[in-house]
């Protein structure tokens, strides 16, 4: 689904990513993990199109056909069918939570903006569908009661959920979760698990989460990716990596 | 349900806007007809400027450059031949341009097409600066046209302007592009496209990551804004009948940036109302430029102070109701 070859990503002085290389398969859930300042972010940032890293490639999959995405835009990243949420939640805050998903559906539109102001039979079909669909992702993420408030008067865990109900609208096959459980409490946590797996079976999903709560990681990657200062040092499945030296000293340190 | 309750208040409201105009049509005077026109113009112009700076979140302040294009198009294609001999008598028009002569609604779409036209132009290179930068450059770019428009003597006419442009702007043309121009821009914003233009001043990071194409969606909003400004550039030089480079100066663009920020920043609702309240308004303060007499004593006007009272209340509405004195919460 996902490959990364010998990407390294270099800010100046400072190396955020160094020689760092994946291979997600379809239909996995990976997680990334490392202390803060990894160069977590950074990773994700280069996937996404934010940064064009300064060496390497990333190659995206989904079928037999390989395509390198190394250095496109955002939002060519995003047509071809991979999408994220955000670590500080990047909410449209002034729009409604309807609107939000909404949004997600733009890049799918076929109609041109002539249609879409003269409200073509054609373009209205596709609204229709467009709004059926962001309704049936609220839903799905449990917030259909909010879809006309606005974006920035949901608690914290709603807007965790909207941006993922708003990416899922993308329609993509890669979706990036950036800390998903961040701030939520234990009870949301579990429930994010099991939502995480819902949307993962239920969009055939391959799902490449950044995440800091061990419960989650542990909990539903099948592989986990440890970063420490940009580079890899460590890659396996939650029993393995739990009991590898090198992410025990980088998480606790040695003596 | 919602929809149509919606649809039956909008017509009701067409019918009785048009009979009110109906009805002001026949009872006001020149001046106040003139006002009236004004109002319909500005409603226009406010709403371009909004679709750009309010609904996009594009800091542009090129506005008055797209209404001269605008202005000049109509002026130009309109004007009888005998009419252009007579103004350019420095030097002549260019002989292409002489003979032309065309009716008045060909002529505005084309105002609005040429300024639409530079906008793109315009767009391609500026929209990729961000808020200052892209304001900067805007208002560079309305002042090149001043003065271009100043120096194409065979054109333009350079400094003399155009004089007794074919006055075919009456309430009907003026108010009917107005209202044309509130439902273009009520559908535009409601759609697919106004919401990835808002989703852009929201947040461009993720709109971006969204899959819009944010270059493509700036450019679309600046084009159509500028084929707005053009057609109410058209409107005016068709009502004034005079027009000449210094008209377009950075005073029309904060004239319109006024109507928009007192309206609030993507409010339809609130361009159109704020619109008629400052065109009115710009009228009826003129009495503070004027000397006042208050029987024992008599104050000296002074020259501006409109623009004074105007500049005060747009500080206390930036300071104090950020959103625009109209819109609702």
């Amino acid at each position: 689904m996902l490959k990364i070859e010998n990407m390294t990503m270099r800010f100046g002085g400072v190396i955020a990513a160094n020689k760092f290389n994946v291979d997600i398969e379809k239909g996995q859930i990976v997680g990334l993990i490392g202390p803060n300042g990894a160069g977590k972010t950074t990773i994700f940032n280069v996937i996404t199109g934010v940064y064009r890293p300064t060496e390497g490639k990333v190659i995206f999959n989904p079928s037999e056909v390989e395509r390198d995405i190394t250095g496109l835009r955002p939002d060519e990243i995003a047509k071809l069918g991979i999408c994220r949420t955000f670590q500080n939640i990047r909410l449209f805050k002034e729009l409604s939570v309807v609107d939000n998903v909404f949004i997600g559906n733009h890049l799918i539109i076929e109609s041109n903006v002539f249609s879409s102001v003269l409200k073509l039979p054609k373009y209205r079909k596709e609204e229709k569908e467009m709004l059926d669909k962001s309704i049936y992702l609220l839903e799905k993420v449990g917030l259909e009661d909010e879809k006309d408030s606005k974006a920035h008067s949901l608690p914290y865990g709603m807007q965790r959920r909207l941006e993922i109900a708003r990416a899922l609208a993308t329609e993509p096959q890669l979706l990036l979760l950036d800390e998903p459980a961040a701030g939520m409490n234990p009870q949301e946590t579990r429930e994010l698990m099991g939502f995480i797996e819902d949307i993962k079976d239920e969009f055939d999903l391959t799902i490449f989460l950044i995440e800091h709560h061990m419960e989650v990681v542990m909990g539903i990657c099948e592989e986990i990716l440890v970063l420490d200062h940009g580079s890899l040092i460590a890659q396996g499945d939650p029993g393995f990596i739990q009991t590898d030296s090198k992410v025990i000293e980088a998480y606790l340190g040695v003596e | 349900m919602k929809k149509d309750n919606r649809f039956k208040n909008s017509l009701i409201m067409l019918i009785v806007t048009i009979a009110v105009l109906f009805v002001l049509n026949r009872i006001l005077d020149d001046y106040k007809l003139r006002i009236l026109n004004l109002c319909g113009i500005y409603i226009t112009l406010g709403l371009s400027m909004n679709l750009i700076n309010g609904f996009t979140g594009l800091f542009s302040l090129g506005h008055a450059g797209f209404m001269a294009i605008g202005a000049y198009t109509v002026a130009i294609l309109t004007m009888p031949a005998h009419m252009k001999e007579m103004n350019f008598f420095m030097k002549p028009i260019m002989p292409f341009l002489a003979n032309i002569e065309w009716s008045f609604l060909p002529a505005l779409i084309m105002g609005g097409i040429m300024a639409g036209l530079f906008g793109f132009l315009i767009g391609a290179p500026v929209l990729r600066l961000t808020d200052d930068y892209l304001a900067i450059a805007t208002l560079g770019f309305a002042e090149i046209i001043r003065v271009v428009f100043t120096n194409t003597q065979s054109i333009t006419n350079g400094a003399l302007g155009l004089k007794g442009i074919p006055a075919s702007t009456n309430i009907w043309w003026s108010w009917g592009v107005a209202i044309i121009t509130i439902l273009l821009m009520v559908f535009l914003i409601e759609g697919s496209y106004g919401k990835a233009f808002n989703a852009i001043r929201e947040d461009e990071i993720a709109a971006q990551s969204m899959g819009i194409n944010l270059f493509t969606h700036k450019v679309m909003s600046f084009t159509v804004g500028s084929f707005l400004a053009g057609i109410g550039g058209g409107l005016l030089a068709a009502l004034l009948g005079t027009i000449d480079p210094n008209m377009f100066r950075i005073v029309l663009t904060f004239n319109i940036l006024l109507i928009v920020v007192l309206g609030g920043l993507g409010s339809i609702k609130g361009s159109v109302v704020s619109a008629i309240l400052v065109t009115i308004a710009m009228e009826a303060l003129r009495f503070l430029d004027e000397s006042i007499n208050l029987g024992f004593i008599e104050l000296k006007g002074i020259a501006g102070m409109r623009m004074v009272v105007f500049s005060l209340i747009l500080m206390g509405v930036v300071i104090f109701r950020k959103e625009g004195l109209l819109k609702e919460n």
